[in-house]
């Protein structure tokens, strides 16, 4: 559709999916790619046998196991029952709908997130959802993507339409470059400490500037991925040549003429000279420390130079009361330097962080050293193809010398739906995106850091400043 | 999808913000594969607390909830949803809601009002103060009133999540209706998109 008046890359890929617009009604937006997984999807699949429906577009929709997943021995029966169903029914279920199936043996199982960019099928210009808060982590490809509940997975197997409200639009422009040490993550955990976690509500992020510019794909995943923490259903990052270069050859990818034809589509889809954003936030690259999450909310995060914070010093009453909820909940004492609180637990994997270059930054912090007596740390890679490639670079052997435990994959302890969870009191460096009370086991306490940081705190014993290290 | 005109009756004051769905409805409850009888699993771990508010038999079965903003934040779990709405409560008043929570209610019909940070401490404060205090939520004439009082606040709804609460309507069946837009949307769409189908094969390449 063309338009004279200039337009955000938000606005350009929802009129491209524009079925239906009508006065006092939200708009009806055409769904490319329907991601599904065990957890989010049994009661709707329930409801569409109970009204008689079927799936409208199962060659757009792809299913994988990836929250209830054992990490160990796969050949062992799942030690949960009730997990074991969760999985059979997702099987039964794609076999009657006609939805593939990435099953517990295949090797391109992993975590949804991983998954599906890894194999191209997440492009530019799409609009992607899934049962899961953590699709906007396809937005690093420019595609719209965001997560949905149950009747929203419903209501997408049986019309591949969903109805949306227009949401707002927000820059969140990060300028400059980054110093050494510092990362994706505190890149994302940076812009929601400064938005808070409900700065995104209502909105669509598009992430800008030359930070953004000049990061990897792996990197502008971790970043999309966490916007969901600042509010915001969907953050994206308009494709350019290093989009391009991840997405050639890929399975799902376009190849030959076709590809020509896709890049010079995907080349339009940038946000026009002179489009103006509801929202404009801006960080300077150089600005960013490597961050620690000290709350629970990914909000609550300061630099790795920092101290615990004061709860007298928050910025409304509101932060304050929240701010000594948390410290309470995580035992600290404000005015603690965050390089002295030790660790008992490391976790490093998740849709956030659980990518090859983030198993290889972690690598080549762990290589030659050995994790510290008081910390029992896992490596969980997000895919059956990560795995597999770290395997072939050796990383394996680097984390297990070190006293890692190598897992398989799947989402394990970023939620704690399998058997990796944390005893009640344990502290945690993890890599994943919730910090909240009880996300990675009950009692269980999460600091939320890079992949290069957990590494570092899983040598040390305690949180350190990675850039001390390299 | 449940027909909501009014919602009427006592308020469970719970006086937190950025309550996120990790909270309402802990992981070890989204194993199950039914639609019910999540209630009892709200808030499992604040309610191991004695002095939590929902355990406060005073507010027992009220059918309205009170919090601050940006109410159920985090996960994408319609369990959460799914947990309150079994708890008895069918409007939730706060200054805000995580986006995809406030969505997830539209669907099932449970009532969503945003309300200013004053007026949701002072229904708040009223709540605590008068346990039996009943609080009017009018779908149609999009209002909040406090009983025996001339308090009453207005507040914004999408037109279309109002007239599917009135009427109880389906969204998927009102979807279907336009089946044949669909389709000629679909028609039309960029055959450079990919199609799943090939998942099916055995087969895994890499660049």
């Amino acid at each position: 559709m063309a338009s004279t008046t200039p337009q955000t890359i938000i606005e350009k890929i929802w009129d491209e999916h524009l079925v239906r617009q009508h006065e006092g009604e939200p708009d009806l937006l055409y769904i490319d790619l329907h991601l599904v997984h065990e957890v989010t999807s049994a009661q709707a699949f329930e409801s569409l046998r109970m009204t008689d429906r079927k799936a409208r577009r199962p060659d757009l929709t792809i299913a994988t196991v990836d929250h209830n997943v054992p990490t160990i021995d796969r050949s062992l029966p799942n030690p949960d029952p009730l997990s074991a169903q969760q999985i059979d029914v997702l099987r039964e279920n794609c076999k009657e709908f006609g939805i593939p199936l990435w099953d517990i043996f295949d090797l391109r199982q992993g975590i949804v997130h991983i998954i599906s960019p890894e194999h191209g099928l997440t492009q530019p210009g799409m609009t992607i959802v899934c049962g899961d808060s953590h699709t906007s982590t396809h937005g690093a490809l420019g595609a719209l993507a965001f997560g949905i509940g149950t009747s929203e997975v419903e209501h997408v197997l049986a019309t591949q339409t969903l109805t949306q409200s227009t949401p707002k639009t927000m820059s969140v422009e990060v300028t400059g470059t980054l110093g050494r040490g510092v990362t994706p993550k505190d890149v994302v955990l940076a812009v929601i400490r400064k938005i808070g976690v409900d700065g995104g509500i209502g909105h669509v992020i598009e992430y800008r500037g030359q930070v953004f510019r000049d990061m990897s794909m792996e990197g502008r995943m971790t970043v999309c991925n966490m916007t969901i923490e600042g509010g915001a259903r969907a953050g994206l990052i308009a494709p350019d040549e290093t989009t391009f270069a991840y997405l050639k050859g890929r399975d799902f990818a376009p190849a030959g003429a076709a590809w020509d034809e896709a890049v010079a589509y995907w080349r339009s889809l940038t946000t026009d000279e002179g489009a103006t954003f509801d929202t404009y936030v801006e960080l300077r690259g150089e600005e960013i420390e490597p961050h620690v999450t000290w709350g629970t909310t990914p909000a609550q995060s300061i630099g790795i130079s920092q101290a615990v914070p004061k709860p007298e010093d928050a910025v409304s009453p509101w932060a304050r009361e929240t701010a000594e909820r948390s410290l309470k909940y995580m035992d600290l004492r404000a005015g603690t330097p965050i390089q002295q609180v030790a660790i008992d637990r490391v976790f490093l994997g998740s849709c956030t962080n659980g990518r090859i270059e983030d198993l290889r930054a972690a690598a080549a912090i762990v290589k030659g050293h050995h994790v510290a007596a008081t910390v029992k740390a896992m490596v969980v890679p997000g895919s059956g193809l990560v795995k597999q490639q770290a395997e072939r670079e050796g990383l394996d052997a680097v984390f297990k010398d070190a006293g890692f435990e190598w897992r398989e994959p799947g989402c394990s302890m970023c939620l704690g739906m399998n058997p990796d969870i944390l005893l009640p009191g344990e502290r945690c460096a993890s890599t994943s995106n919730r910090n909240f009370e009880g996300r990675q086991g009950a009692g269980g306490r999460t600091h939320l850091v890079s992949p290069e940081m957990a590494a570092a705190a899983a040598i040390a014993g305690h949180f350190v400043d990675v850039r001390d290290i390299k | 999808m449940r027909q909501v005109t009014t919602v009427t009756g006592n308020a469970i004051p719970l006086n937190r913000a950025d309550v996120d769905t990790d909270q309402i409805i802990p992981k070890q409850f989204l194993k199950r594969i039914e639609r019910s009888g999540f209630g009892e699993f709200a808030f499992f771990d604040w309610r191991k607390d004695p002095d939590f508010i929902t355990n406060d038999p005073r507010y027992k079965g009220a059918p309205i909830m009170l919090a601050q903003q940006n109410f159920g934040c985090g996960s994408s779990r319609e369990h959460a949803v799914w947990a309150i709405e079994d708890m008895g409560v069918t409007a939730i008043i706060a200054p805000s809601f995580g986006d995809i929570f406030r969505v997830n209610c539209s669907k099932v019909g449970l009532v969503t009002v945003e309300l200013p940070h004053e007026d949701v401490n002072y229904l708040i404060s009223r709540m605590e103060e008068l346990p039996q205090t009943q609080i009017v939520v009018d779908v149609a004439s999009q209002t909040v009133s406090v009983t025996g009082t001339d308090w009453k606040r207005q507040f914004a709804i999408d037109p279309f999540v109002k007239h599917r609460l009135l009427n109880g309507l389906d969204d998927i069946g009102l979807t279907l209706q336009h089946i044949d837009v669909i389709a000629e949307f679909e028609a039309t769409r960029s055959t450079l998109k990919p199609a799943t189908t090939a998942a099916f094969a055995d087969t895994v390449k890499t660049p």
